[in-house]
């Protein structure tokens, strides 16, 4: 049984990018070509510039849209790179807005305490779950996560102390790294709003994540990764450990995932345990299968990609159905029309899922690098 | 002792009704290896159909019920037909998200069309109850349990008698012997999702009946199947249903005696407990009570 996990259905002649570098060495560069390096320097300015041009609205959008992604990199490391499918994604994201509910608020803990301390715990209750996933595979072990998510829902209900059970719990941690509070954000006699403080928290957690992810993923555990998602039983003939590193994806992605989590109770302030739990808990984790689905399985880009589509795309649906009027929606409720926002945005949600995983299930990344490849090879592309 | 044996049958009811959800999942991933998660969505969509049929258009509750299961199988050949047909030899990752995305958009298409407040089905059963000796039971539970062992026992016979029902398990033995031996394998694909589709329906009114009424969140309750799956094994029926019942036993016997005798397992452990049968196995089975050893090879 072959664990494959993205299918090779159609054989394309690929030509190797000019720019590929020769050295097999030079290609586990962080950044391989002078374009790349360019366009870390052209989202390093939009990085920058961004608050200052979108209004709060479109901010906040952005700052859930940059801790989806944070938790979609790790979701991308455990499904993607290594091919365990997880559908218990959202007890981990709870998990880490838990700790900045406890750890955060009420421990009163700086930014540069309670984050990481998510991330540990994240990893550990990842590391407790890893060993199921030696013991089933595929189909069982998508359901056996989805039963996570119904534990997760009970556990946060009844540990009242730290959750607050079904009344929920304040989650706004302090976000200040020495003199740099990201609510009171203030430089070159500049004051500058919580939501774009937000915006630069998350996205910076983003750019740290993503380095973190890419790093391990070009080095040997990536590789190894790989070699377990591709056919497990070989990977254990040539040597890859199952144990260290089946275990290890999912300490890193529920790591990460808590960390996205955490900077979500950040962002929303207060959480309960519908937010993760139980059926809720399953759609949030479907999103961010979804994410890298749409964006990419198993690449980093594609993965914050993903994000970005899945958060930002019904919130533009939204407004863009506040401001003119989209045939068979109702805008409003108790407006005309059969169908509402929400319904629209869930059926797209789903027609995306399954157009992309027909037509391209290699993701938005795919899609782009193809299009590159037809220009780059002009006027002989076919 | 009363008490007892009233949770007993209202497990068995409940573990029916599992049972029949499970049942469908599993009639699926015998014929083509699929975890079909639009199941759910069938199971809601049956009953809203069944409240058409029935209340809407006036046909007397038990032909209505036969209508609603008829529609239900209609609605999984097309499924299987539009979507999951170009979807064979892929890896149960991305068959498992396209089924999700299915769920996805039947979940958005039922309140847009029925809204998402409660429906009465109109059922006979209604909120009635008989007393038998000292047990009180209630009667949709009885007739629940009669229905469903009444739908399982016809379809072990349909699997062991019939030409067709042999003709599904040597497909689910060995798909390409079966084409070799000149079994039409689309066609008991097809069939799979018909039955998958009828016993979906009808698991959704039993859900409906005893004046629970027709309701979005019926849903939740088949997605509660998933540990009688998991627990029976994923290519066994008869797991399915003996899954089901355990599950509904441990969830109704959990319910009437936890918050007296455990209480600090917290509030509403019995909506969980299905969950820990499930991983307790688990680990001891991988493949469940009665599913196949998977043998596999590099």
């Amino acid at each position: 049984m072959a664990a494959q996990l993205v299918p090779t259905r159609r054989v394309r002649r690929v030509r190797a990018p000019r720019t590929l570098p020769r050295r097999p060495a030079d290609r586990l560069k962080l950044f391989r070509t002078p374009t790349q390096k360019l366009t870390i320097v052209v989202l390093l300015v939009v990085y920058i510039m961004l608050p200052n041009l979108l209004t709060d609205f479109w901010l906040d959008v952005l700052a859930r849209c940059g801790l989806a992604a944070v938790g979609a990199i790790g979701l991308n490391l455990l499904t993607g790179y290594t091919g365990q499918i997880s559908l218990g994604h959202a007890f981990f994201i709870g998990c880490g807005a838990y700790v900045a509910g406890y750890f955060g608020v009420q421990q009163n803990l700086p930014l540069a305490a309670w984050l990481p301390l998510a991330a540990v715990i994240g990893a550990v209750i990842g590391a407790v779950i890893g060993p199921f996933a030696l013991r089933l595979r595929g189909d069982y072990l998508a359901i056996v996560t989805v039963g996570l998510l119904y534990v997760g829902a009970h556990i946060f209900t009844n540990w009242t102390s730290v959750t607050g059970g079904h009344a929920g719990t304040a989650t706004a941690a302090p976000v200040a790294i020495g003199p740099i509070d990201f609510n009171h954000l203030h430089a070159f006699g500049q004051i500058y709003t919580r939501r774009q403080g937000m915006f630069w928290l998350c996205w910076g957690v983003v750019a740290i994540v993503a380095l973190i992810a890419t790093n391990i993923v070009r080095s040997r555990p990536g590789r190894a990764m790989q070699a377990v998602r591709d056919q497990d039983v070989a990977a254990e003939v040539v040597g890859v450990s199952l144990t260290r590193y089946k275990i290890g994806a999912f300490a890193v992605s529920s790591a990460f995932a808590a960390v996205a989590g955490g900077l979500f109770g950040v962002v929303q302030q207060f959480v309960n345990p519908t937010d993760f739990g139980g059926a809720p808990g399953l759609v949030l984790s479907i999103s961010y299968v979804a994410m890298i689905i749409i964006g990419g399985i198993a690449t980093i880009r594609g993965a914050v990609i993903g994000a970005v589509l899945v958060v930002g795309l019904p919130q533009v649906i939204q407004h863009f159905s506040e401001q003119t009027h989209i045939p068979f929606v109702k805008s409003t409720t108790g407006g005309s029309g059969v169908l509402s926002v929400f319904a629209l945005n869930q059926i797209i949600f789903g027609l995306l899922i399954i157009v992309f995983l027909l037509f391209e299930s290699r993701g938005l990344v795919a899609l782009f690098e193809r299009a590159r490849g037809y220009f780059r090879s002009w006027p002989f592309s076919r | 002792m009363t008490k007892f044996l009233e949770l007993c049958v209202q497990g068995i009811a409940t573990g029916a009704q599992y049972a029949l959800v499970a049942l469908g999942f599993v009639i699926i991933y015998r014929a083509t290896g699929v975890i079909n998660f639009a199941q759910a969505g069938f199971v809601v969509l049956g009953a809203y159909l069944a409240y058409d049929f029935h209340i809407t258009l006036g046909v007397p509750f038990y032909p209505a019920l036969a209508l609603a299961m008829l529609a239900g199988a209609l609605i999984g050949v097309i499924v299987e037909a539009t979507v999951l047909r170009r979807l064979v030899g892929q890896p149960p990752f991305v068959v498992i998200m396209i089924t999700i995305g299915v769920l996805t958009i039947i979940e958005q298409i039922v309140p847009t069309i029925w809204g998402a407040n409660p429906l009465p089905l109109g059922d006979p059963w209604g909120v009635k109850s008989k007393k038998v000796g000292d047990i009180v039971l209630r009667v949709s539970d009885l007739w629940t349990i009669g229905i469903v062992f009444g739908v399982v026992v016809l379809f072990f016979l349909f699997f062991r008698y019939t030409k067709f029902g042999v003709a599904m398990r040597a497909t689910a033995v060995d798909l390409e012997a079966a084409l070799a031996q000149g079994i039409s394998v689309r066609g008991v694909v097809a069939v799979s999702w018909a039955i998958a589709g009828m016993v979906a329906a009808l698991a959704g009114v039993t859900l409906a009946g005893g004046g629970a009424g027709v309701r979005p969140d019926i849903e939740l309750v088949a997605f509660a199947a998933f540990p009688a799956i998991i627990l029976g094994g994923l290519d066994s029926p008869g797991g399915a249903v003996v899954g089901g019942l355990i599950i509904g036993l441990a969830q109704s016997l959990t319910a009437g005696y936890q918050p007296e005798y455990a209480s600090w397992l917290g509030q509403g452990f019995n909506l969980v407990m299905p969950y820990f049968v499930m991983i307790i196995v688990l680990m001891v089975r991988p493949y469940g009570l009665f599913g196949q050893r998977q043998v596999r090879r590099a």
